[in-house]
Order: C-alpha cells, then structure tokens, then sequence
C-alpha cells in the first residue's frame, strides 16, 4: 500500500497536474510538496505527490553501484 | 519507464549479488518492514538468490495485514448497522474475512461500499452524495496519513459536511521498538521501507542504531535498489557497524517531506494502537485532534469496538512478527491461499504470504 510510481510533471495549475506515469496521464494533488515544477519528477502515491525525485541523486546510486560491481 | 526500467537490469543484479557473496561471512538475520519490499524481493527470486547464511524475515509492513480482528468486525458491523453510509475503503482491504463476513460479502449482500485509489475519491463521492454520509476506512502508515489528512483539510477548506474518516493509521518506528522489546525474532538490520521513509526522514531510525545496534538502511522497491540496500547493510554488519544509511537518496532525505509531516501535525496526533498479532503498542496510532471532530468517525457515529478472534488456525500474527516463515502455517497454501485467504497476510496484494503463494516457484 506504500507503493509509489514514478511520473512527470508535465501540466501544473495551482495544488494539481498532470503527471505522465509511463505515458499514462494521471491527474494527482500536490498539496503534500513544495517547490515542484513542470517537467519534474515526482513518486505519486494514493492521488498526491509525495516527494520529488533527485535526478542528480539518482543517476549516483546507478553509478555507485557500478563501481561496486567493478571491485570485484 | 524512467527511474524504473534501469534499476531492473538483471546483469548489475548479479553484480551485486556476487559482491554480497563475497564479503558476507557471518548468519545474519535482515527483516524487510514493508510489504512492497516482501514482494519485490519475491517477484524477483532475492531471498534465493542470496547466501544461505544471509536470512530475509518479512515484517509487519502490510496496513491491510496488520489492521486488527477487531478493526475489521467492527467496519462490518458498522456498516451493516448503517446500510445509508458510504463507506470508502482501498481495495486491498475488501476480501479481508472478519469473523463472518468481509467489506466484499457486506457489498454483494447491498451495503454501499466503494473502492477508492485516493481518499480524494471520497470526497468526490461527499460532493455527489450530499444526502449520504461517506465515511473513509482509512488504514495506512506514514505515506498515506498525509493524503486522508490533506483530504480532511480540503473538506474543512469547502465546508463538506458529510465526510469523515476512521483513522486507523500506524506508525512504522514504534512498531520496529515494540518488536526488538518482545525478544521476540532476532533482527540484526533492517531495509526501511522507502516511501514511509520519504514522509518522515531517515533519522527517524536514530534510536535503533544508537539503542539497539540495530543496522539500517532505506532502500528504495526496484530489485537494484534492494539488492544494493542489501548489500550496504551486510557490509555494515561485517565491520560491526550499525548506521542509518539511504540506498533510496533519489526520494528520501534525513529530515522527510516536511509538509506531509505538518500536514499530518495539524489534524492526527499519536495515539495506542491495536497490531494484528503484536497488541496494543503505545503511541503507533494516529487519532484525530479535537480541532476536526467534525471529520472523525467515531465521535461523529457510534462504532463500537469488534471481536478480536483470529481466524482458527491463521498464523497471520506470527508472520507479521517475523517468527515464522509463511510455509511454516499448517494453512499456508492449503486451506489457505490467494483464491480462498483465511488470513489478511494471504489477502492483500503486500501481504508476506500473498507473496510468497504467488512467486513460490521463482529463483533468480
């Protein structure tokens, strides 16, 4: 039930957008964030976004765990 | 899918496996605490696919699961007492069996009980059904608290006088306190669930590290994400370190989503709670303040507290406690299965023995 999916913003009028989760369009509140804009991404769970997603932060874990696998 | 698709990539899985398995030398014992973890790791083959002496226990991470006998009788009898309230529910939690009778039985007999994705649907519902009363069963941890409890402010903000909410919310760290004090399973570390973790920041664990030396880590739900969570908290245990640590730091930070919390602040505040298989654990619920009695179901009704009989035979509550594996129920696959649950841990989509029913022939 904690599932979240991630989309991206690419409508915003006020506390609601339109985010693309995998080229389907969802309509979610965006009463529980602050400070998100068109094109961003965000985690929707239950009709909100709940947190935005760190592109920069996502791209290191990738490559963090690349580095790993190459210690071997 | 973006932020999906690439954390999915089966060779740098084996990467990682094969790194586990060279640096892991000791029995540890690692409990997942969200069910979107339990199936993650069981969809993908994770628990087989890991060195025997690495054991997997599933927690109590499930809302539908851990949501009490008594809970579920008494939204039952409630509704059948009250044929003219619509009551709101996630689907999850329509096939429950209470002791006679599920939410699903209730509906097909002619009580009105809808399914909704977001507890805004029930206020949509509120909206077209003026004459009704809606009243949302709202269970749920960190992650969804925040969406009923801005749902609530939205219905102040209209002035909607039809809707409230049976909060039956948890709280995920006093639930991780109340299982290393019952001495119950032996927990070295833990993989955090990522979204609660989103809502309330990962320094919410502090005192499990500093308290019980306990290691853990937040990782996030695609099988890279697990497996490298895993990965980080093994090599914690083998220099004996316990630290909180964030696999999932694409989504979760130290201090969480600080709306979602005052969001949560302004309308719940902790109370006890009632654990399917634990018992009361104090401070684990989320009650509704005085400021918006109007909105809380059970000042606004009488709902009188269920039965708390389990199921004859169910082990649902020692699943949950992570003291037995799911085949290790004489029911688990038997009597009890997906088709026909016995037990909410066989019912919902999260649930451990839903997950381990559904992928029990997978191996990476």
């Amino acid at each position: 039930m904690c599932l979240g999916i991630p989309g991206r913003i690419i409508e915003i009028s006020g506390s609601v957008a339109v985010i693309d989760v995998a080229g389907a369009r969802k309509t979610v509140s965006m009463a529980l964030l602050d400070g998100v804009s068109m094109g961003d991404y965000v985690i929707v769970h239950a009709g909100f976004a709940i947190e935005k997603i760190d592109t920069q932060k996502a791209e290191e874990t990738l490559r963090l765990i690349n580095e790993v696998i190459v210690k071997r | 899918m973006k932020y999906l698709d690439e954390y999915r990539a089966r060779e740098q899985a084996q990467g990682i496996l094969g790194r586990i398995r060279e640096i892991s030398k000791r029995p540890v014992n690692i409990m997942e605490i969200c069910g979107t973890h339990t199936h993650a790791i069981s969809r993908y083959g994770i628990r087989q696919a890991l060195p025997p002496n690495i054991r997997l226990i599933s927690g109590p991470g499930c809302p539908v699961c851990v949501t009490s006998a008594g809970d579920i009788n008494r939204i039952i009898a409630f509704s059948r007492a009250r044929p003219d309230v619509i009551i709101a529910t996630f689907g999850d939690m329509l096939r429950v069996p209470g002791s006679n009778s599920s939410l699903q039985e209730e509906r097909a007999a002619g009580g009105d009980i809808r399914v909704v994705y977001s507890p805004l649907n029930a206020l949509d519902f509120a909206r077209t059904n003026p004459e009704k009363e809606v009243v949302i069963y709202a269970v749920g941890f960190e992650t969804t608290a925040p969406t009923v409890a801005a749902t609530i402010l939205q219905a102040h903000t209209e002035a909607i006088k039809n809707l409230s909410v049976l909060s039956l919310h948890k709280l995920t760290p006093p639930a991780m306190k109340a299982l290393l004090d019952s001495g119950g399973a032996v927990i070295d570390g833990f993989i955090c669930p990522g979204h609660v973790t989103a809502i309330i920041g990962a320094k919410a664990y502090g005192f499990l590290a500093d308290d019980y030396h306990a290691a853990c880590v937040v990782a996030g739900f695609e099988p890279l994400d697990a497996i490298f969570g895993i990965y980080m908290l093994i090599s914690q245990l083998e220099a004996g370190r316990a630290e909180i640590e964030i696999q999932y730091d694409r989504v979760v930070t130290w201090d969480g989503n600080r709306r979602a919390q005052a969001i949560i602040a302004e309308v719940y505040e902790p109370c006890d709670s009632t654990w399917r298989g634990v018992g009361m654990i104090p401070g684990s619920g989320l009650a509704i303040r005085q400021a918006y009695a109007q909105y809380d179901a059970l000042r606004r009704f009488e709902i009188p507290a269920g039965d708390e009989t389990e199921p004859a035979g169910c082990r649902c509550g020692e699943v949950l406690k992570g003291m037995i594996a799911p085949p290790e129920c004489p029911l688990f696959g038997r009597a009890c299965n997906t088709e026909r649950p016995v037990g909410p841990c066989m019912v919902s989509s999260e649930g451990t023995c839903a997950a381990y029913y559904k992928y029990r022939s997978i191996t990476v």
